[in-house]
């Protein structure tokens, strides 16, 4: 029972950088300063209710869904490749899809910058090539792909590792009563995989419906995320109220959203079919 | 149609990156026949096994069902189920779900496959375990929901793949008196791997011994106990009493420094030869008796019998009697000339 102590850091840094925190952004979202001092208000939440502010909320779920979908589609593919024991450069091709993961994040993010540009790498070669050129910069898509770059190990690597724990002699069986390769990834192998797809989803929604570095640097600001509108409070307008309020929402949001899909797992004993 | 042949394997060989799994074997399984592949671990067994499952190509050599070459048949047509060593249940559906996998791929009507898995159920003892999760259950019932799985789509042949080696002792004789059951009331060809020689012994209609990929000796558990074609098998099935010898002449052996009489003939003059014989065949007798000689080192008792084991002529005789000598006195000892079995020696490539 003593090791419990070997925590207490753990815990004494949980409680200063993020329970202080959120007790804090709760305080900030629900109370406003007065001459007369602080007290109690609905006003944060109330000026979200505006078609300009849903819009972009509805704006940054959407490019995270459609960001989650694509990568979930690039990489349980890539995943299933991993995990066959087939494959020989496995150690290689791991290492491809870690290693951008050790680089900083925005150095990453800014690489995209200049490949994409007017006159930039990629609009080079195809010119080269005599292809019209690829105008994306500073687009919605642009932000995807920029998000489908930075989070697709987070979807791969979850994927790969409850697929590489399947024992094979499941599918095996599932063979020998019938299943040709189509029939055994639906009910057998698909399934199974159930718990890595949705902690990668939960890993790749999550940043992506929060980012507002990628959507600054490649959609120009001119497409303004939930993630952005909350930098934006905080540091220029110094509304903290505001920003407050809107992390409060999005939290909310997440909050729903992660229940749901336990519950749906839960439900389901992790089938989908 | 109990005599037909069902499956046969003819000079299938296989290896794993130059090394031999499989050399040439030839095997004919009749229909309705319990059949045993017996041998230590990496002696082929599951090697063949998983070959006639379809989950291995062989190298080369012809895979015959019912006269057809089934060799690129993948594993779903063919019209053999498995069950798996370590049980292999789905662990994401229930005890219902499980079974009925099969009937659903064949896209059986609902009625149907309730009627057939819960006829399973009842067939393997587990009656109203059909919402149960897989994680739930012993592992002897997951050991039958495993052969209720296979057995529900009605295969010609059931491979099962030491199907016992995970229960324990009196759950696993329990489960072989079970097998052998349901083997002969469904009428259908089992086809058993184990390196239990007392289980093969007593389940099996028909034994194939292996070792090093290849077939050593088929035949009944009779045959294969009381006519061991070589000492490896004598050695396997049972514990012997192996002894270099020399064939002096037809019905004479010298081994242990002596010249006995025995009932074997046909080998060559001064062919060096493997002289086995069981353990239970050594009688012990008063010194002056004996057609030799030896002390006794030690004496274990097991149940049924003693084992002793006695030293003398340059060799440890393990002795099996009901009768004890005490340790360190020097006693004789008696063998039939028809419990001497002499084998060829392999002949080492």
């Amino acid at each position: 029972m003593k090791r419990q102590w070997l925590a207490a850091p753990y815990i004494v840094w949980m409680i200063i950088f993020i329970v202080v925190p959120m007790l804090l952004i709760l305080f900030y979202s629900f109370t406003e300063q007065t001459e007369y001092g602080i007290r109690l208000t609905l006003d944060h939440f109330r000026r979200f209710i505006d078609p300009i502010y849903i819009n972009v909320l509805l704006r940054s779920l959407l490019l995270a869904l459609a960001c989650t979908v694509i990568c979930l589609l690039l990489g349980y593919p890539m995943a299933a490749i991993l995990a066959s024991r087939e494959y020989s450069r496995k150690k290689i091709m791991y290492m491809l899809i870690v290693l951008p993961m050790w680089m900083n994040f925005l150095l990453r993010t800014y690489a995209w910058l200049t490949l994409l540009e007017r006159n930039g790498v990629i609009n080079s070669a195809l010119s080269m090539l005599g292809l019209p050129s690829l105008d994306i910069l500073y687009t919605n898509e642009a932000v995807v792909l920029g998000m489908v770059y930075n989070f697709l190990p987070f979807m791969i690597l979850p994927i790969y590792s409850v697929l590489s724990k399947i024992d094979q002699s499941v599918i095996e069986a599932a063979q020998d009563l019938g299943g040709d390769n189509f029939t055994v990834f639906r009910r057998v192998v698909f399934p199974l995989s159930l718990p890595g797809v949705i902690s990668g989803i939960t890993m790749v929604f999550m940043p992506a419906v929060t980012t507002f570095v990628i959507s600054r640097l490649l959609g120009g600001g001119q497409f303004t995320l939930i993630g952005n509108l909350i930098e934006q409070q905080f540091l220029s307008s110094g509304d903290w109220g505001f920003g407050s309020a809107l992390s409060v929402i999005m939290m909310l949001f997440i909050l729903a959203s992660m229940g749901i899909m336990n519950k749906y797992e839960q439900e389901n004993g992790g089938a989908l079919w | 149609m109990t005599d037909s042949i069902i499956l046969e394997l003819k000079n299938i060989s296989k290896s794993y990156d130059d090394t031999p799994a499989l050399v040439d074997i030839n095997l004919y399984i009749r229909r309705n026949e319990f059949i045993t592949l017996l041998g230590p671990s990496g002696c082929g067994k599951t090697t063949t096994l998983r070959i006639i499952g379809g989950f291995e190509d062989p190298d080369s050599g012809d895979l015959l069902f019912e006269g057809r070459n089934i060799n690129d048949l993948p594993a779903y047509k063919r019209k053999v189920n498995t069950v798996f060593q370590k049980y292999a249940l789905f662990p994401h559906m229930n005890v219902f779900d499980n079974i009925a996998f099969g009937l659903k791929i064949k896209k059986m009507p609902k009625d149907v496959i309730r009627e057939k898995v819960e006829r399973m159920l009842k067939l393997v003892n587990l009656e109203g375990f059909g919402s149960r999760s897989v994680d739930s259950l012993s592992g002897g019932q997951q050991q039958r929901v495993a052969i209720a799985r296979a057995l529900v789509n009605e295969p010609e042949v059931l491979l099962l793949d030491e199907p016992l080696g995970a229960l324990d002792l009196k759950l696993r004789k329990e489960m072989q008196v079970e097998l052998k059951k349901m083997q002969q009331t469904l009428g259908i060809t089992f086809i058993y791997v184990t390196h239990d020689q007392e289980e093969a012994l007593s389940m099996s209609d028909t034994i194939v011994v292996m070792n090093n990929g290849e077939i050593q000796q088929i035949g009944t558990p009779e045959d294969i106990y009381n006519e061991p074609k070589n000492a490896f098998v004598a050695d396997f099935i049972g514990e012997s009493n192996i002894l270099d010898g020399i064939m002096e002449r037809d019905y004479l052996v010298t081994f242990a420094g002596k010249q006995v009489p025995c009932v074997d003939k046909g080998f060559d003059a001064q062919e060096e030869v493997d002289v086995v014989i069981r353990p239970e065949d050594v009688k012990v007798v008063p010194r002056e008796e004996g057609i030799l000689e030896g002390v006794v080192r030690s004496v274990t008792f097991k149940g049924v019998h003693y084992e002793m084991m006695i030293e003398g002529e340059g060799h440890t005789w393990m002795v099996h009697s009901t009768l004890m000598a005490p340790e360190n006195t020097r006693v004789g000892l008696n063998i039939r000339p028809d419990d001497i079995h002499i084998m060829k020696k392999k002949v080492t490539a």
